[in-house]
């Protein structure tokens, strides 16, 4: 597979991105944000994780209009799998690839620690390896992460499944980080191509460093 | 043409900094504040031949970049 990562200014996680696909035995190649084009043979996109144009205005408001989204946009809308992590989350949120908005976490903190998770629905690429209500220990890094979505958008997510994580502690039991609403962690599209989470898989790549369950999330896209 | 906007959360969407904000005056004793709101404030100083083009224009650009309107309103006021 070809997994592209694109890459902005402020963009930090691209490495730890690329060496996650790179031990799941994927080709990934980087592309500087002013492409205006994607590799043709491009199997997926991954936004990473960072501080895009040093989250000014909003985290990802900027980013979003680089030429490389308008790419990725057209990618998405074209059925291409497109997987946004943290800041890449939140540049999707603001191209309006996925619904809903980021605040600053409910108690202004910026949180980094080991986050359980719960899987709320496998029915997608992303978390096919996964089971439902499965815990999963995924590293979280951010400020901004505090999922709001409109009633009306929140009762659409769950009418079509797309709630796919939540925020929890080690039973199961919701342990809420930043004030997200429903506890909310990751979603997806309608279509099912396009999803976003605030946690980041490619730190959960090795147990000796806290954790490998990054792995089964982000094999589910290696076909 | 000067064009002052400002962005705020939407009533009904949580402000966690004005929230935080509310609860600092409470301990300095500011105990008569109701509730708090943090925005941000944009200066704009553009050319325009009237302030009613200048207001549409600045719409224009809060509808696109300056403000997120799935949870942001925003306000704008033209000063010549």
């Amino acid at each position: 597979m070809m997994i592209v990562v694109p890459r902005f200014p402020g963009t930090n996680c691209e490495f730890d991105t690329v060496y996650a696909f790179e031990k799941l035995g994927q080709d990934v190649r980087i592309v500087w944000h002013e492409e205006e084009i994607l590799p043709s043979n491009t199997d997926l996109v991954v936004v990473p994780g960072g501080f895009s144009y040093g989250d000014y205005l909003r985290s990802g408001a900027i980013a979003r209009f680089s030429p490389i989204m308008k790419a990725i946009k057209a990618y998405a809308d074209n059925g291409g799998y497109v997987l946004g992590i943290c800041n890449g989350f939140q540049i999707l949120l603001e191209s309006h690839l996925l619904p809903g908005a980021m605040k600053r976490n409910e108690n202004l903190h910026f949180v980094s620690k080991h986050q359980y998770l719960r899987v709320e629905n496998n029915d997608n690429r992303f978390l096919r390896n996964c089971q439902v209500k499965e815990l999963l220990n995924i590293p979280i890094a951010h400020a901004e992460g505090n999922y709001f979505i409109e009633e009306k958008g929140l009762e659409d997510l769950y009418a079509n499944g797309q709630v796919l994580l939540t925020y929890c502690d080690k039973e199961g039991n919701p342990d809420n980080p930043n004030g997200s609403i429903d506890n909310i962690a990751g979603i997806c599209n309608k279509n099912r191509n396009v999803f976003g989470l605030m946690p980041h898989p490619e730190r959960a790549m090795e147990s000796i460093l806290g954790s490998e369950d990054g792995i089964k999330m982000l094999e589910g896209f290696i076909s | 043409m000067k064009a002052i906007v400002n962005v705020y959360l939407k009533e009904g969407v949580l402000d966690p900094q004005g929230k935080a904000v509310h609860h600092a005056l409470g301990a300095l004793g500011f105990d008569n504040v109701e509730n708090v709101r943090v925005g941000k404030q944009i200066i704009l100083h553009l050319e325009s031949d009237s302030v009613q083009s200048a207001r549409e224009e600045v719409e224009k650009m809060c509808e696109t970049l300056l403000a997120n309107t799935v949870i942001e309103d925003y306000s704008i006021e033209i000063v010549q």
